[in-house]
């Protein structure tokens, strides 16, 4: 996703900063060998993409003067907002082994149908903002069912979700997108609480419940076990199946506040919204360090994956790289994340 | 056998282990030309592994073989074909969206100026199959066809290689007795052509039939043959099990007299039928069989697993739901399957997360679920069964012995009132195995209703009250402690049908067969 192009009122990134920040290799200097080795030690004890992550932000740090900075560094995270919660749902259903290619149609149908009855049948917004993320959900709801009961490999049955979702986007209004919306809705992406954008705390926010939901509650926990062997899991007394459809479902609803967010950042509904976002949010996934066979990863694995995505190419855009280069960058650190995360895996286990 | 003259496949002093246990200890054996040996022996007894030698499917660690004088040693299946030694396995292993001819000459499919010459194809496998007296169109799908017919064109595949040696592992083990017989049939005809046949099976009857010369294989050695027509059953019986117990008798305390778990007529269709039993208070009670008795598919049912078809189960007089583990694990019946990394734990994840997968509802303060709670249990666990290792480790990081305690103890978190433990000591050391005896003894004196389910007699034989053998999915019959000799359990565990009660296996041909009475 590319990082430039984004309307709103926020600054863009161009904007230059007028504090210069300290240079982080000043630190580094004088220091002694042992505290290297302290160092070095704790560097391999971190998790693949954190280390990543650190690269990536030290070497665009010295490329460019304007990357790190707090202004930047704030845009980055909320510019990627509706990625990010997508890529939670994204995130949960790799969890269980199955995928879901419709979240961004479902994004494009939820945010559409909202926009359709605020301006077709003059519904309050409120309830139409409701209504979105109920279709969201319902949109999940099909898919759990259809990969459960109907037996339909979930890539199978979400790829004709998502087909059938961008279909129905297009057809609500002819293809036309709908602007104009009450001025709270706008102020979704436009204020900030404490200096840090309103959308950025809305991305925290749902990575930090289902960080919650994932480790400390049973029936967050029990996805690792449906991911890690459903055989298993079904014999420990577990229901699979009802697992699973949640976990579709809540990939849905998360698609749906994702379509909030980008409505209200753009003031309009737009009906191919969302749907170039699918492979950002998988790539997020899975530079995150998640398995595609299921029972790996994590919310804030999945978090530092979005961060990557995000300041790779706000750095790439810093530094006027062609956006038609941008995804090659990202598919090589794709293949980069899978092959380091391999290497750290087969170290732990030997 | 001795090379007394060079025809024939010979084998001598074969040796093969597998991570420090020895599986075949210095075997010698040998078929020839135009006869058929037949191989017999208890679970694990070797069979499976010398057949596997003979056939390139795994090398020897030493020993020698010779084919016709010639030094024989095939390391992958493909040599072995070569020579002309060809091995029939126990499971059908057919593709089914391939045509029948296409499943014969998979691998080899007969080609003309870069295509596949089906007229060729179809012209061998008629030619092949009617020397078999199968009457089937080879261009027709293997889907669909009935296991008898599948096993057909197994034989049909191995015969088109015109091997010279052919090994039969456990074909009758799907077959019922009309189809066992035509499979008997081609292996005479085989001797007619002069080939030389291995026949595996669990069916003494059939061995007695079609051999020439019997071999009993015993924990890995060859203990007896027979060369003789009309070999009495019960000294082979007596052959397959004489041997010293190895564990000591350690005689259970009495069970209790109310009754916990009580099994009336359960049958699964395909499966087993007529299961009846019933378990006290601090009892144990071991199912023996044979490998495809039914064992395990009856206890699957027992804790829910699969749905039987028939009958109920009936746990402290209230009927067991058969809605799924879960009902069963609310009830109290809990199970241990034999598959440890396939069924009962999670490899990757930590042997506290394993403990409390089932009862994290249960055991959760205020719906969550903490790192203080996870050490607790597992720690718990640890003290209470001896476990050796880090729990917070993924539980991959352990031993077999360990491992098992681990998936015995996720079911001991909340006191269960039917322990049911299929193969309790499968891939464990043998201090681990007295362990794990002793774990089982011990929950029973505390009053839980235990199953063992396994396929070491002297396992079934030490830890039970009372012993119930099934076999071609039947009970068989229930033997007391005190009447449970290995000689008594084995004749009840080669029980077959006989001709007139329909034969179970053959799933696609007889529906009626799960609610028949089986004697």
């Amino acid at each position: 996703m590319a990082t430039t192009n984004r309307t709103g009122s926020e600054s863009t990134a161009r904007q230059r900063p007028t504090s210069p920040t300290a240079r982080p290799s000043e630190a580094v200097a004088g220091q002694d060998r042992r505290v290297l080795a302290v160092a070095l030690r704790a560097f391999r004890a971190m998790p693949g993409p954190l280390l990543g992550l650190i690269v990536v932000v030290v070497v665009l740090s010295f490329l460019s003067p304007y990357f790190f900075t707090q202004r930047n560094l704030t845009n980055i995270v909320s510019q990627n907002a509706d990625i990010g919660i997508m890529a939670v749902g994204a995130a949960l259903v790799i969890l269980i082994g199955g995928i879901d290619l419709s979240v961004g149609s479902t994004l494009a149908l939820s945010l559409m149908s909202s926009a359709w009855l605020f301006r077709q049948h003059g519904l309050p917004f409120t309830v139409c903002v409701v209504a979105g993320l109920v279709i969201g959900a319902l949109v999940g709801l099909v898919n759990g069912v259809l990969s459960t009961y109907g037996r339909i490999q979930p890539f199978v049955a979400t790829l004709a979700t998502m087909s059938a979702c961008a279909g129905l986007a297009l057809y609500l209004t002819d293809g036309n997108p709908i602007n104009g919306f009450p001025g709270w809705y706008l102020a979704l992406t436009s204020n900030s609480v404490a200096g840090i954008p309103l959308q950025a705390i809305i991305l925290v926010a749902v990575y930090l419940v289902a960080a919650f939901w994932l480790n400390f509650r049973p029936s967050g926990r029990a996805l690792y076990a449906v991911g890690g062997n459903a055989e298993v899991a079904r014999l420990s007394g577990l229901n699979v199946t009802r697992i699973k459809i949640a976990v579709y479902v809540f990939a849905g609803l998360l698609a749906a506040l994702a379509g909030v967010i980008v409505g209200s950042r753009l003031d309009s509904a737009q009906p191919t919204a969302g749907t170039a976002d699918l492979l950002n949010v998988i790539a997020v996934v899975v530079i995150g360090g998640a398995s595609l066979s299921g029972g790996s990863g994590g919310m804030l694995n999945t978090f530092i994956g979005l961060l990557i995505i995000g300041v790779l190419n706000n750095g790439m855009s810093l530094l006027n790289v062609s956006p038609n280069l941008q995804p090659v960058v990202i598919g090589i650190a794709i293949i980069v994340a899978v092959l380091t995360d391999r290497g750290s895996r087969s170290r732990f286990l030997a | 056998m001795s090379r007394r003259d060079d025809t024939g496949l010979v084998c001598v002093g074969l040796v093969k282990s597998y991570s420090g246990v020895t599986v075949l200890k210095s075997v010698d054996f040998g078929v020839r030309p135009g006869t058929v040996v037949g191989l017999i022996g208890e679970n694990g007894a070797g069979k499976s592994t010398l057949s596997s030698v003979i056939t390139g499917v795994v090398r020897p660690d030493s020993g020698e073989m010779t084919l016709d004088g010639r030094h024989y040693a095939p390391s992958t299946p493909s040599e072995a074909l070569r020579e002309g030694v060809v091995l029939i396995h126990q499971e059908i292993r057919l593709l089914p969206d391939l045509s029948v001819a296409e499943n014969i000459f998979l691998g080899r499919l007969p080609h003309r100026r870069g295509r596949v010459d089906r007229d060729q194809m179809r012209r061998d496998a008629e030619e092949v199959l009617s020397s078999l007296g199968v009457a089937i169109d080879p261009r027709r799908l293997v889907r669909g066809l009935s296991m008898a017919m599948q096993q057909e064109i197994e034989i049909a595949k191995a015969l088109s290689r015109q091997p010279r040696y052919v090994v039969f592992d456990e074909p009758s083990a799907s077959l019922g007795e009309t189809e066992t017989e035509h499979v008997l049939d081609r292996i005479r005809a085989l001797r007619e052509r002069g080939v030389g046949v291995v026949y595996i099976s669990h069916r003494l009857d059939e061995v007695r039939t079609v051999s020439d010369e019997i071999v009993c294989l015993r924990d890995g050695a060859r203990v007896a043959d027979w060369s003789e027509a009309g070999v009495a059953k019960e000294s082979l019986v007596n052959a397959m099990v004489g041997r010293e117990f190895t564990y000591e008798h350690v005689p259970p305390k009495p069970s209790r007299d109310e009754v916990v778990l009580e099994v009336r007529g359960l049958g699964r269709r395909g499966a087993f039928a007529d299961i009846s039993f019933s378990v006290a208070a601090g009892e144990v009670l071991g199912i023996a069989g044979l490998v495809g008795a039914g064992r395990t598919e009856v206890v699957r049912a027992i804790a829910g697993v699969d749905r039987p078809d028939a009958g109920e189960v009936i746990v402290e007089g209230a009927r067991l739901p058969t809605s799924g583990p879960r009902a069963a694990i609310r009830a109290g019946v809990v199970m241990v399957p034999e598959d440890r990394k396939g069924q009962g734990l999670n490899l990757d994840r930590s042997a506290s997360a394993n403990l409390t997968l089932p009862w994290e509802r249960e055991l959760a303060t205020g719906g969550v679920v903490t790192q203080r709670l996870l050490r607790r249990v597992g720690d718990e666990q640890r003290a209470r069964l001896d476990i050796r290792g880090d729990m917070s480790l993924p539980v991959q990081s352990m031993s077999g012995g360990n491992q098992q305690k681990v998936l015995i103890g996720k079911w001991l978190i909340k006191d269960p009132k039917v322990l049911i433990v299929d193969e309790p000591t499968r891939g464990v050391d043998v201090g681990a195995k007295m362990a794990i005896y002793e774990i089982i003894r011990t929950l029973a004196e505390q009053g839980m209703a235990v199953i063992v389910v396994s396929s070491e007699l002297e396992e079934v034989l030490g830890l039970s009250h009372r012993v119930l053998v099934m076999s071609g999915g039947r009970q068989r019959g229930i033997l007391s402690r005190f009447e449970a000799t290995p000689q008594r359990v084995m004749e009840l565990a080669v029980a077959s049908d006989r001709p007139e009660t329909p034969t179970l296996g053959s799933t696609t041909d007889s529906p009626t067969a799960a609610t028949t009475a089986g004697r």
